[in-house]
Protein backbone atom coordinates (compact mmCIF):
# COMPACT_ATOMS: atom_id res chain seq x y z
CA UNK A 1 0.00 0.00 0.00
CA UNK A 2 2.87 1.95 0.77
CA UNK A 3 4.34 1.81 -2.66
CA UNK A 4 0.92 2.85 -4.38
CA UNK A 5 0.87 5.88 -2.07
CA UNK A 6 4.01 6.99 -3.25
CA UNK A 7 3.46 6.02 -6.46
CA UNK A 8 0.37 8.22 -6.53
CA UNK A 9 1.81 11.36 -4.71
CA UNK A 10 4.50 11.00 -7.75
CA UNK A 11 2.23 11.19 -10.59
CA UNK A 12 0.63 14.06 -9.02
CA UNK A 13 3.90 16.09 -8.38
CA UNK A 14 5.17 15.32 -12.10
CA UNK A 15 1.82 16.83 -13.19
CA UNK A 16 0.32 19.37 -10.68
CA UNK A 17 -0.99 21.13 -12.92
CA UNK A 18 -3.44 18.30 -14.60
CA UNK A 19 -4.12 17.28 -11.69
CA UNK A 20 -5.49 20.87 -10.59
CA UNK A 21 -7.18 21.20 -13.59
CA UNK A 22 -9.19 17.78 -12.90
CA UNK A 23 -9.66 18.47 -9.27
CA UNK A 24 -11.39 22.00 -10.45
CA UNK A 25 -13.38 20.36 -12.76
CA UNK A 26 -14.89 17.63 -10.16
CA UNK A 27 -15.39 20.64 -8.05
CA UNK A 28 -17.05 22.58 -10.51
CA UNK A 29 -19.36 19.83 -11.28
CA UNK A 30 -19.99 19.47 -7.61
CA UNK A 31 -20.48 23.25 -6.97
CA UNK A 32 -23.33 23.20 -9.55
CA UNK A 33 -24.77 20.60 -7.71
CA UNK A 34 -24.55 21.72 -4.42
CA UNK A 35 -25.83 25.28 -5.25
CA UNK A 36 -28.92 23.74 -6.81
CA UNK A 37 -28.85 21.72 -3.32
CA UNK A 38 -28.40 24.50 -1.68
CA UNK A 39 -31.75 25.97 -3.28
CA UNK A 40 -33.59 22.79 -3.68
CA UNK A 41 -32.98 22.53 0.18
CA UNK A 42 -34.52 25.77 1.19
CA UNK A 43 -37.30 25.56 -1.20
CA UNK A 44 -38.55 22.33 0.80
CA UNK A 45 -37.63 23.68 4.03
CA UNK A 46 -40.26 27.05 2.75
CA UNK A 47 -42.46 24.19 1.44
CA UNK A 48 -42.76 22.13 4.47
CA UNK A 49 -43.72 25.33 6.82
CA UNK A 50 -46.28 26.16 3.73
CA UNK A 51 -47.23 22.34 4.00
CA UNK A 52 -48.69 22.21 7.44
CA UNK A 53 -50.86 24.95 6.78
CA UNK A 54 -51.73 24.01 3.77
CA UNK A 55 -56.09 23.69 3.99
CA UNK A 56 -58.49 24.05 1.24
CA UNK A 57 -61.38 26.57 1.89
CA UNK A 58 -65.12 25.99 1.02
CA UNK A 59 -67.05 29.45 1.38
CA UNK A 60 -70.54 28.45 1.61
CA UNK A 61 -74.08 30.03 0.32
CA UNK A 62 -75.95 31.55 2.71
CA UNK A 63 -79.10 29.50 2.31
CA UNK A 64 -77.12 26.13 3.29
CA UNK A 65 -79.31 24.08 5.28
CA UNK A 66 -77.33 22.44 8.35
CA UNK A 67 -78.61 18.94 7.45
CA UNK A 68 -76.79 19.17 3.93
CA UNK A 69 -73.62 20.32 5.50
CA UNK A 70 -73.59 17.95 8.60
CA UNK A 71 -73.50 15.06 5.40
CA UNK A 72 -71.25 17.12 3.47
CA UNK A 73 -69.14 17.60 6.72
CA UNK A 74 -69.33 13.80 7.47
CA UNK A 75 -68.21 12.54 3.65
CA UNK A 76 -65.23 14.49 3.54
CA UNK A 77 -63.72 13.10 7.10
CA UNK A 78 -64.19 9.77 6.20
CA UNK A 79 -61.50 10.87 2.99
CA UNK A 80 -58.48 9.55 4.06
CA UNK A 81 -56.56 12.49 2.41
CA UNK A 82 -58.84 14.87 4.67
CA UNK A 83 -57.21 15.42 8.45
CA UNK A 84 -60.46 17.80 9.78
CA UNK A 85 -62.95 19.44 8.66
CA UNK A 86 -63.90 22.61 10.44
CA UNK A 87 -67.36 24.58 10.27
CA UNK A 88 -66.46 28.50 10.28
CA UNK A 89 -69.93 30.62 10.82
CA UNK A 90 -70.53 33.98 9.31
CA UNK A 91 -69.91 35.04 12.83
CA UNK A 92 -66.71 33.41 13.56
CA UNK A 93 -65.44 34.64 10.15
CA UNK A 94 -66.28 38.39 10.86
CA UNK A 95 -64.79 37.82 14.78
CA UNK A 96 -61.35 36.66 12.91
CA UNK A 97 -61.28 39.13 10.35
CA UNK A 98 -62.03 41.91 12.93
CA UNK A 99 -59.17 40.61 15.20
CA UNK A 100 -56.66 40.26 12.20
CA UNK A 101 -57.59 43.61 10.72
CA UNK A 102 -57.45 45.59 13.45
CA UNK A 103 -56.28 48.74 11.74
CA UNK A 104 -60.05 48.83 9.95
CA UNK A 105 -62.14 48.37 12.96
CA UNK A 106 -64.22 51.13 12.05
CA UNK A 107 -65.00 49.87 8.66
CA UNK A 108 -66.29 46.56 10.81
CA UNK A 109 -68.46 48.78 13.16
CA UNK A 110 -69.99 50.16 10.60
CA UNK A 111 -71.72 47.55 8.89
CA UNK A 112 -75.16 46.43 9.25
CA UNK A 113 -75.02 43.29 7.42
CA UNK A 114 -72.56 40.38 7.93
CA UNK A 115 -70.99 40.33 4.42
CA UNK A 116 -68.06 37.35 5.22
CA UNK A 117 -69.31 33.76 4.19
CA UNK A 118 -69.59 30.85 6.47
CA UNK A 119 -66.70 27.97 5.41
CA UNK A 120 -65.26 24.70 6.11
CA UNK A 121 -61.70 24.67 6.58
CA UNK A 122 -60.45 21.70 5.23
CA UNK A 123 -57.17 20.54 6.85
CA UNK A 124 -55.21 17.73 4.63
CA UNK A 125 -53.30 14.56 5.84
CA UNK A 126 -49.43 15.08 6.26
CA UNK A 127 -48.75 13.33 2.78
CA UNK A 128 -51.36 14.72 0.97
CA UNK A 129 -50.31 18.26 0.97
CA UNK A 130 -49.08 18.36 -2.76
CA UNK A 131 -50.32 20.04 -5.42
CA UNK A 132 -52.26 17.63 -7.49
CA UNK A 133 -54.26 16.14 -3.98
CA UNK A 134 -55.03 19.62 -3.16
CA UNK A 135 -56.07 20.11 -6.60
CA UNK A 136 -58.50 16.59 -6.12
CA UNK A 137 -60.04 17.26 -2.86
CA UNK A 138 -61.04 21.20 -4.04
CA UNK A 139 -63.10 19.90 -6.92
CA UNK A 140 -64.16 17.57 -5.16
CA UNK A 141 -65.86 19.74 -2.40
CA UNK A 142 -66.71 22.51 -5.11
CA UNK A 143 -69.37 19.85 -6.46
CA UNK A 144 -71.55 20.55 -3.72
CA UNK A 145 -74.29 22.57 -4.47
CA UNK A 146 -73.74 24.68 -1.66
CA UNK A 147 -70.52 25.45 -1.99
CA UNK A 148 -70.03 28.94 -3.70
CA UNK A 149 -66.33 28.88 -4.41
CA UNK A 150 -63.26 26.63 -3.16
CA UNK A 151 -59.80 28.73 -2.58
CA UNK A 152 -56.35 27.10 -1.58
CA UNK A 153 -52.83 28.39 -2.12
CA UNK A 154 -52.70 27.02 -5.49
CA UNK A 155 -51.04 29.33 -7.64
CA UNK A 156 -47.72 29.56 -5.71
CA UNK A 157 -48.00 25.91 -4.21
CA UNK A 158 -47.53 25.20 -7.61
CA UNK A 159 -44.67 27.69 -8.59
CA UNK A 160 -42.54 26.06 -5.36
CA UNK A 161 -42.81 22.90 -7.06
CA UNK A 162 -42.41 23.78 -10.25
CA UNK A 163 -39.85 25.63 -8.70
CA UNK A 164 -37.89 23.49 -7.11
CA UNK A 165 -38.47 20.65 -10.01
CA UNK A 166 -36.53 22.97 -12.08
CA UNK A 167 -33.72 23.54 -10.09
CA UNK A 168 -33.67 19.78 -9.64
CA UNK A 169 -33.19 19.49 -13.52
CA UNK A 170 -30.97 21.97 -14.21
CA UNK A 171 -28.59 20.56 -11.11
CA UNK A 172 -28.89 17.34 -13.10
CA UNK A 173 -27.90 18.96 -16.60
CA UNK A 174 -25.41 20.90 -16.12
CA UNK A 175 -23.80 18.62 -13.17
CA UNK A 176 -23.53 15.70 -16.00
CA UNK A 177 -22.36 17.96 -18.29
CA UNK A 178 -19.62 19.40 -16.22
CA UNK A 179 -18.99 15.70 -14.71
CA UNK A 180 -18.31 14.55 -18.27
CA UNK A 181 -15.53 16.98 -18.65
CA UNK A 182 -14.24 16.29 -15.21
CA UNK A 183 -14.44 12.37 -16.41
CA UNK A 184 -12.63 13.03 -20.09
CA UNK A 185 -9.77 14.97 -17.58
CA UNK A 186 -9.13 12.49 -15.14
CA UNK A 187 -8.71 10.04 -17.81
CA UNK A 188 -6.02 11.89 -19.60
CA UNK A 189 -4.27 12.54 -16.56
CA UNK A 190 -4.19 8.56 -16.03
CA UNK A 191 -3.03 8.28 -19.70
CA UNK A 192 -0.20 10.63 -18.85
CA UNK A 193 0.58 8.92 -15.52
CA UNK A 194 0.67 5.56 -17.31
CA UNK A 195 2.73 6.09 -20.29
CA UNK A 196 4.82 7.62 -18.15
CA UNK A 197 5.11 4.80 -15.85
CA UNK A 198 5.34 2.20 -18.74
CA UNK A 199 8.49 0.52 -18.79
CA UNK A 200 7.90 0.02 -14.97
CA UNK A 201 4.84 -1.51 -15.76
CA UNK A 202 6.02 -3.68 -18.68
CA UNK A 203 8.52 -4.48 -15.97
CA UNK A 204 6.05 -5.30 -13.35
CA UNK A 205 4.16 -7.48 -15.57
CA UNK A 206 7.52 -9.29 -16.91
CA UNK A 207 8.61 -10.31 -12.98
CA UNK A 208 5.19 -10.97 -11.83
CA UNK A 209 3.61 -7.91 -9.94
CA UNK A 210 -0.20 -8.53 -9.23
CA UNK A 211 -3.28 -6.59 -11.43
CA UNK A 212 -4.14 -4.90 -8.40
CA UNK A 213 -0.71 -3.91 -7.42
CA UNK A 214 -0.27 -2.01 -10.76
CA UNK A 215 -3.54 -0.66 -10.43
CA UNK A 216 -3.86 0.97 -7.42
CA UNK A 217 -1.83 4.28 -7.75
CA UNK A 218 -3.64 5.04 -10.55
CA UNK A 219 -7.12 4.69 -8.50
CA UNK A 220 -5.89 6.04 -5.66
CA UNK A 221 -5.05 9.20 -8.12
CA UNK A 222 -8.09 9.53 -9.06
CA UNK A 223 -9.87 8.61 -5.94
CA UNK A 224 -7.42 11.54 -4.53
CA UNK A 225 -8.27 14.29 -7.22
CA UNK A 226 -12.26 13.29 -6.78
CA UNK A 227 -11.85 14.27 -3.15
CA UNK A 228 -9.87 17.23 -3.58
CA UNK A 229 -12.91 18.25 -5.71
CA UNK A 230 -15.59 17.28 -3.42
CA UNK A 231 -13.87 19.22 -0.66
CA UNK A 232 -13.33 22.94 -2.87
CA UNK A 233 -17.04 21.89 -4.21
CA UNK A 234 -18.04 21.97 -0.28
CA UNK A 235 -16.62 25.05 0.70
CA UNK A 236 -17.60 26.44 -2.94
CA UNK A 237 -20.74 26.29 -2.09
CA UNK A 238 -20.57 26.95 1.73
CA UNK A 239 -18.79 30.61 0.60
CA UNK A 240 -22.04 31.06 -1.41
CA UNK A 241 -24.20 30.24 1.20
CA UNK A 242 -22.42 32.89 3.38
CA UNK A 243 -22.62 35.42 0.57
CA UNK A 244 -26.08 34.98 0.22
CA UNK A 245 -27.18 34.83 4.16
CA UNK A 246 -25.42 38.25 3.77
CA UNK A 247 -26.45 40.25 0.71
CA UNK A 248 -30.27 38.85 0.08
CA UNK A 249 -31.63 36.66 2.31
CA UNK A 250 -31.37 34.36 5.35
CA UNK A 251 -31.05 30.72 3.90
CA UNK A 252 -30.26 27.06 5.40
CA UNK A 253 -26.99 25.19 5.35
CA UNK A 254 -27.36 22.07 3.70
CA UNK A 255 -27.72 19.07 6.13
CA UNK A 256 -24.81 17.66 7.01
CA UNK A 257 -24.99 13.90 5.29
CA UNK A 258 -25.72 15.82 1.92
CA UNK A 259 -22.21 17.22 2.09
CA UNK A 260 -20.32 13.55 3.43
CA UNK A 261 -22.28 12.56 0.60
CA UNK A 262 -21.45 15.17 -2.02
CA UNK A 263 -16.98 15.13 -0.77
CA UNK A 264 -17.73 11.08 -0.82
CA UNK A 265 -19.52 11.34 -4.34
CA UNK A 266 -16.55 13.66 -5.48
CA UNK A 267 -13.67 10.84 -4.41
CA UNK A 268 -16.26 7.58 -6.10
CA UNK A 269 -16.36 9.09 -9.02
CA UNK A 270 -12.47 10.06 -9.06
CA UNK A 271 -12.31 6.57 -8.85
CA UNK A 272 -14.73 5.04 -11.74
CA UNK A 273 -13.05 7.57 -14.02
CA UNK A 274 -9.87 6.29 -13.38
CA UNK A 275 -10.74 2.55 -13.38
CA UNK A 276 -12.11 3.39 -16.39
CA UNK A 277 -9.55 4.89 -17.52
CA UNK A 278 -6.81 2.54 -16.20
CA UNK A 279 -9.17 -0.54 -18.19
CA UNK A 280 -8.90 1.31 -21.38
CA UNK A 281 -4.55 2.55 -21.17
CA UNK A 282 -3.26 -0.36 -19.38
CA UNK A 283 -3.60 -2.21 -22.08
CA UNK A 284 -1.66 -0.29 -24.70
CA UNK A 285 1.06 -0.23 -22.59
CA UNK B 1 7.35 -28.40 -14.63
CA UNK B 2 7.19 -27.16 -18.32
CA UNK B 3 4.60 -29.36 -20.35
CA UNK B 4 3.23 -28.43 -23.94
CA UNK B 5 0.93 -30.64 -25.84
CA UNK B 6 0.32 -30.52 -29.41
CA UNK B 7 0.55 -26.62 -29.12
CA UNK B 8 -0.11 -24.61 -32.53
CA UNK B 9 0.19 -21.13 -32.17
CA UNK B 10 -1.03 -19.13 -35.29
CA UNK B 11 -0.81 -15.44 -36.40
CA UNK B 12 -3.06 -13.53 -38.05
CA UNK B 13 -2.11 -12.74 -41.87
CA UNK B 14 1.57 -15.14 -41.04
CA UNK B 15 -0.08 -18.52 -40.59
CA UNK B 16 1.31 -21.00 -38.07
CA UNK B 17 4.25 -20.39 -35.95
CA UNK B 18 4.22 -23.35 -33.93
CA UNK B 19 2.47 -26.30 -35.05
CA UNK B 20 1.41 -29.37 -33.17
CA UNK B 21 4.36 -28.76 -31.12
CA UNK B 22 4.92 -31.60 -27.77
CA UNK B 23 7.54 -31.72 -25.41
CA UNK B 24 8.04 -31.96 -21.12
CA UNK B 25 10.26 -30.11 -19.19
CA UNK B 26 11.27 -31.68 -15.94
CA UNK B 27 11.88 -30.45 -12.80
CA UNK B 28 15.14 -29.20 -12.71
CA UNK B 29 15.90 -30.39 -16.08
CA UNK B 30 18.34 -27.74 -18.41
CA UNK B 31 17.04 -27.36 -21.58
CA UNK B 32 18.56 -25.56 -25.18
CA UNK B 33 15.72 -24.34 -27.73
CA UNK B 34 17.35 -24.28 -30.73
CA UNK B 35 16.75 -23.66 -34.72
CA UNK B 36 17.40 -21.27 -37.39
CA UNK B 37 16.11 -17.74 -36.89
CA UNK B 38 11.77 -17.52 -37.25
CA UNK B 39 11.61 -21.25 -36.25
CA UNK B 40 9.46 -20.90 -33.62
CA UNK B 41 12.27 -20.63 -30.28
CA UNK B 42 10.30 -16.88 -28.78
CA UNK B 43 7.45 -17.68 -29.72
CA UNK B 44 7.64 -21.17 -27.78
CA UNK B 45 8.85 -18.91 -24.84
CA UNK B 46 6.02 -16.22 -24.78
CA UNK B 47 3.61 -19.37 -24.40
CA UNK B 48 5.40 -20.46 -21.53
CA UNK B 49 5.72 -17.28 -20.13
CA UNK B 50 1.86 -17.03 -21.13
CA UNK B 51 2.61 -13.19 -22.48
CA UNK B 52 0.45 -15.21 -25.52
CA UNK B 53 -1.93 -18.37 -26.09
CA UNK B 54 -1.72 -21.09 -28.03
CA UNK B 55 -4.62 -21.38 -30.82
CA UNK B 56 -4.68 -25.31 -30.20
CA UNK B 57 -3.16 -27.86 -27.67
CA UNK B 58 -2.16 -27.02 -23.75
CA UNK B 59 0.92 -25.14 -22.46
CA UNK B 60 1.34 -26.05 -18.59
CA UNK B 61 3.75 -24.40 -16.31
CA UNK B 62 4.00 -25.46 -12.59
CA UNK B 63 0.55 -26.51 -12.49
CA UNK B 64 -0.82 -23.51 -14.77
CA UNK B 65 -2.91 -24.49 -17.50
CA UNK B 66 -2.84 -22.13 -21.12
CA UNK B 67 -6.19 -23.06 -21.01
CA UNK B 68 -7.63 -22.16 -17.26
CA UNK B 69 -5.19 -19.25 -16.62
CA UNK B 70 -7.05 -15.85 -16.82
CA UNK B 71 -5.15 -13.06 -17.43
CA UNK B 72 -5.60 -11.10 -14.54
CA UNK B 73 -3.82 -14.59 -12.94
CA UNK B 74 -0.97 -14.96 -15.10
CA UNK B 75 0.95 -12.85 -12.71
CA UNK B 76 1.19 -15.76 -10.30
CA UNK B 77 2.16 -17.70 -13.08
CA UNK B 78 5.10 -15.14 -13.76
CA UNK B 79 6.65 -15.78 -9.66
CA UNK B 80 7.23 -18.97 -10.75
CA UNK B 81 8.53 -18.38 -14.37
CA UNK B 82 11.41 -15.82 -14.76
CA UNK B 83 12.27 -14.48 -17.80
CA UNK B 84 15.62 -13.19 -19.29
CA UNK B 85 15.93 -11.12 -22.41
CA UNK B 86 18.85 -11.05 -24.83
CA UNK B 87 17.81 -7.02 -24.70
CA UNK B 88 17.98 -7.29 -20.71
CA UNK B 89 14.82 -4.62 -20.37
CA UNK B 90 16.14 -2.96 -17.62
CA UNK B 91 14.88 0.37 -16.00
CA UNK B 92 17.51 2.89 -17.22
CA UNK B 93 17.42 5.42 -15.07
CA UNK B 94 17.85 3.12 -11.82
CA UNK B 95 21.28 1.62 -10.80
CA UNK B 96 21.81 -2.04 -10.70
CA UNK B 97 20.55 -2.60 -7.20
CA UNK B 98 17.64 -0.15 -7.44
CA UNK B 99 17.03 -2.35 -10.46
CA UNK B 100 16.48 -5.84 -8.96
CA UNK B 101 14.88 -4.17 -5.76
CA UNK B 102 12.42 -2.61 -7.59
CA UNK B 103 11.75 -6.02 -8.88
CA UNK B 104 11.38 -7.54 -4.96
CA UNK B 105 9.00 -4.59 -4.27
CA UNK B 106 6.48 -4.58 -6.65
CA UNK B 107 6.14 -8.55 -6.09
CA UNK B 108 5.44 -7.51 -1.98
CA UNK B 109 8.93 -7.79 -0.71
CA UNK B 110 8.55 -5.44 2.57
CA UNK B 111 10.73 -1.89 2.26
CA UNK B 112 12.96 -3.10 5.21
CA UNK B 113 14.43 -6.20 3.62
CA UNK B 114 14.71 -4.45 -0.32
CA UNK B 115 18.05 -3.48 -0.02
CA UNK B 116 19.58 -6.45 1.51
CA UNK B 117 18.12 -9.58 -0.50
CA UNK B 118 18.69 -7.16 -3.45
CA UNK B 119 22.37 -7.08 -2.42
CA UNK B 120 22.16 -11.05 -2.04
CA UNK B 121 20.88 -11.34 -5.62
CA UNK B 122 23.29 -9.75 -7.21
CA UNK B 123 26.17 -11.39 -5.25
CA UNK B 124 24.22 -14.64 -6.58
CA UNK B 125 25.10 -13.49 -10.39
CA UNK B 126 28.89 -12.34 -9.10
CA UNK B 127 28.00 -8.35 -9.72
CA UNK B 128 28.90 -6.95 -6.22
CA UNK B 129 31.17 -4.77 -7.13
CA UNK B 130 28.77 -2.72 -9.43
CA UNK B 131 25.67 -2.20 -7.13
CA UNK B 132 25.08 1.62 -8.20
CA UNK B 133 26.27 1.62 -11.20
CA UNK B 134 23.52 2.48 -14.11
CA UNK B 135 22.46 -0.01 -17.14
CA UNK B 136 24.72 2.60 -19.33
CA UNK B 137 27.71 1.75 -17.09
CA UNK B 138 27.90 -1.50 -17.18
CA UNK B 139 29.11 -3.97 -20.03
CA UNK B 140 26.48 -6.18 -22.00
CA UNK B 141 27.49 -9.13 -19.94
CA UNK B 142 27.16 -7.39 -16.74
CA UNK B 143 23.44 -5.97 -17.70
CA UNK B 144 22.89 -9.30 -18.37
CA UNK B 145 23.27 -10.41 -14.94
CA UNK B 146 20.93 -7.32 -13.55
CA UNK B 147 18.29 -9.48 -15.59
CA UNK B 148 19.25 -12.81 -14.33
CA UNK B 149 19.04 -11.28 -10.42
CA UNK B 150 15.61 -9.65 -11.27
CA UNK B 151 14.41 -12.82 -13.01
CA UNK B 152 15.35 -14.14 -9.35
CA UNK B 153 14.02 -12.19 -7.51
CA UNK B 154 10.96 -14.06 -6.83
CA UNK B 155 12.54 -17.04 -6.29
CA UNK B 156 11.50 -19.09 -9.29
CA UNK B 157 10.97 -22.94 -10.15
CA UNK B 158 11.81 -22.14 -14.11
CA UNK B 159 13.98 -19.61 -15.76
CA UNK B 160 12.95 -18.77 -18.99
CA UNK B 161 15.77 -17.03 -21.26
CA UNK B 162 15.57 -15.89 -24.63
CA UNK B 163 18.78 -15.44 -26.47
CA UNK B 164 20.62 -14.38 -23.49
CA UNK B 165 24.24 -14.81 -24.72
CA UNK B 166 23.32 -13.35 -27.91
CA UNK B 167 24.91 -9.94 -27.68
CA UNK B 168 27.36 -11.09 -25.70
CA UNK B 169 31.90 -11.77 -26.69
CA UNK B 170 31.90 -15.65 -26.23
CA UNK B 171 34.03 -15.56 -22.71
CA UNK B 172 30.77 -13.47 -21.85
CA UNK B 173 28.59 -15.83 -22.94
CA UNK B 174 29.81 -18.96 -21.24
CA UNK B 175 30.28 -17.09 -18.32
CA UNK B 176 26.34 -16.30 -18.28
CA UNK B 177 25.64 -20.00 -19.34
CA UNK B 178 27.84 -21.20 -16.14
CA UNK B 179 25.98 -19.05 -13.78
CA UNK B 180 22.48 -21.08 -15.33
CA UNK B 181 24.19 -24.19 -14.80
CA UNK B 182 25.27 -23.27 -10.84
CA UNK B 183 21.41 -22.03 -10.20
CA UNK B 184 20.16 -25.46 -12.32
CA UNK B 185 22.60 -27.47 -9.81
CA UNK B 186 20.56 -25.73 -7.18
CA UNK B 187 17.33 -27.14 -8.57
CA UNK B 188 16.03 -24.49 -10.77
CA UNK B 189 14.33 -25.70 -14.45
CA UNK B 190 16.20 -23.59 -17.10
CA UNK B 191 14.86 -23.74 -20.69
CA UNK B 192 17.03 -21.40 -22.99
CA UNK B 193 16.73 -20.44 -26.81
CA UNK B 194 19.88 -20.14 -28.47
CA UNK B 195 20.94 -20.45 -32.25
CA UNK B 196 24.67 -20.61 -31.14
CA UNK B 197 25.70 -23.66 -31.83
CA UNK B 198 29.09 -23.60 -30.26
CA UNK B 199 27.35 -22.69 -27.19
CA UNK B 200 25.92 -25.75 -27.11
CA UNK B 201 28.44 -28.36 -28.46
CA UNK B 202 30.44 -26.28 -24.93
CA UNK B 203 27.90 -27.80 -23.13
CA UNK B 204 27.06 -31.39 -24.10
CA UNK B 205 25.28 -32.52 -20.90
CA UNK B 206 22.24 -29.98 -21.80
CA UNK B 207 19.30 -31.59 -23.68
CA UNK B 208 18.40 -30.16 -27.19
CA UNK B 209 14.98 -29.44 -28.66
CA UNK B 210 15.32 -27.89 -32.25
CA UNK B 211 13.17 -26.25 -33.71
CA UNK B 212 12.47 -26.09 -37.76
CA UNK B 213 9.59 -24.10 -39.29
CA UNK B 214 7.64 -24.12 -36.00
CA UNK B 215 8.13 -28.08 -35.78
CA UNK B 216 9.54 -29.45 -33.32
CA UNK B 217 12.42 -31.68 -34.97
CA UNK B 218 14.71 -33.49 -32.18
CA UNK B 219 15.25 -33.99 -29.17
CA UNK B 220 18.42 -35.14 -27.97
CA UNK B 221 17.25 -37.13 -25.16
CA UNK B 222 15.13 -38.92 -27.57
CA UNK B 223 17.69 -39.71 -30.04
CA UNK B 224 19.86 -40.87 -27.17
CA UNK B 225 22.64 -38.02 -26.80
N1 LIG C 1 3.32 -11.07 -33.10
C1 LIG C 1 3.52 -11.75 -34.25
N2 LIG C 1 2.69 -11.56 -35.30
C2 LIG C 1 2.86 -12.24 -36.45
N3 LIG C 1 3.82 -13.12 -36.64
C3 LIG C 1 4.71 -13.36 -35.66
C4 LIG C 1 4.59 -12.68 -34.41
N4 LIG C 1 5.60 -13.11 -33.61
C5 LIG C 1 6.30 -14.00 -34.33
N5 LIG C 1 5.78 -14.14 -35.55
C6 LIG C 1 6.28 -15.04 -36.61
O1 LIG C 1 6.39 -16.33 -36.08
C7 LIG C 1 7.55 -16.97 -36.54
C8 LIG C 1 8.39 -17.43 -35.37
O2 LIG C 1 8.92 -16.29 -34.71
P1 LIG C 1 9.84 -16.39 -33.44
O3 LIG C 1 10.11 -15.01 -32.96
O4 LIG C 1 9.28 -17.35 -32.48
O5 LIG C 1 11.18 -16.99 -34.08
P2 LIG C 1 12.59 -17.25 -33.36
O6 LIG C 1 12.88 -18.70 -33.48
O7 LIG C 1 12.61 -16.67 -32.02
O8 LIG C 1 13.56 -16.42 -34.31
P3 LIG C 1 14.88 -15.62 -33.94
O9 LIG C 1 15.97 -16.64 -33.82
O10 LIG C 1 15.12 -14.73 -35.13
O11 LIG C 1 14.64 -14.89 -32.68
C9 LIG C 1 8.29 -15.97 -37.39
O12 LIG C 1 8.08 -16.30 -38.76
C10 LIG C 1 7.63 -14.63 -37.08
O13 LIG C 1 7.56 -13.82 -38.22
MG1 LIG D 1 13.59 -15.07 -31.10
Amino acid sequence: MTHAVREALAAIRRAPLLTALSAAMVALALFVVGLFALVAHNLQVALDQVEERVEVVAYLRDDTRSVELEIAEEEMRSLPEVEDVRYVSKEEALLLAQEQLADFQDLFAGLEVNPLPASLEIALAPGSRDPETVSRISQHVSVYPFVEDVRYGEEWVDRVYLLQRISGITAGVLGTGFGAVAALIIATAIRIAIFARREEIYVMRLVGASNGFIRRPFLLEGIFTGLVGGLLAAGLSYASYLAVGHLLFPVEWLPGPWVAGGILAGAAFGLVSSALAVRRYLQEV
Amino acid sequence: MIKLTDVTKEYPRHGAALKEVSFHVAKGEFVFLTGHSGSGKSTTLRLVHMADRPTHGEVRVSGFSSALTSAREVWKLRRRAGMVFQDFRLLPGRTALENVAFALEVTGTPRGQLHHRAQRLLAQVGLSAKLSSLPTELSGGEQQRVAIARALATEPLVLLADEPSGNLDERAARGILELFRELNASGMSVLMATHDLDLIRAFPAVRVLELDEGRLVYDSRENGA
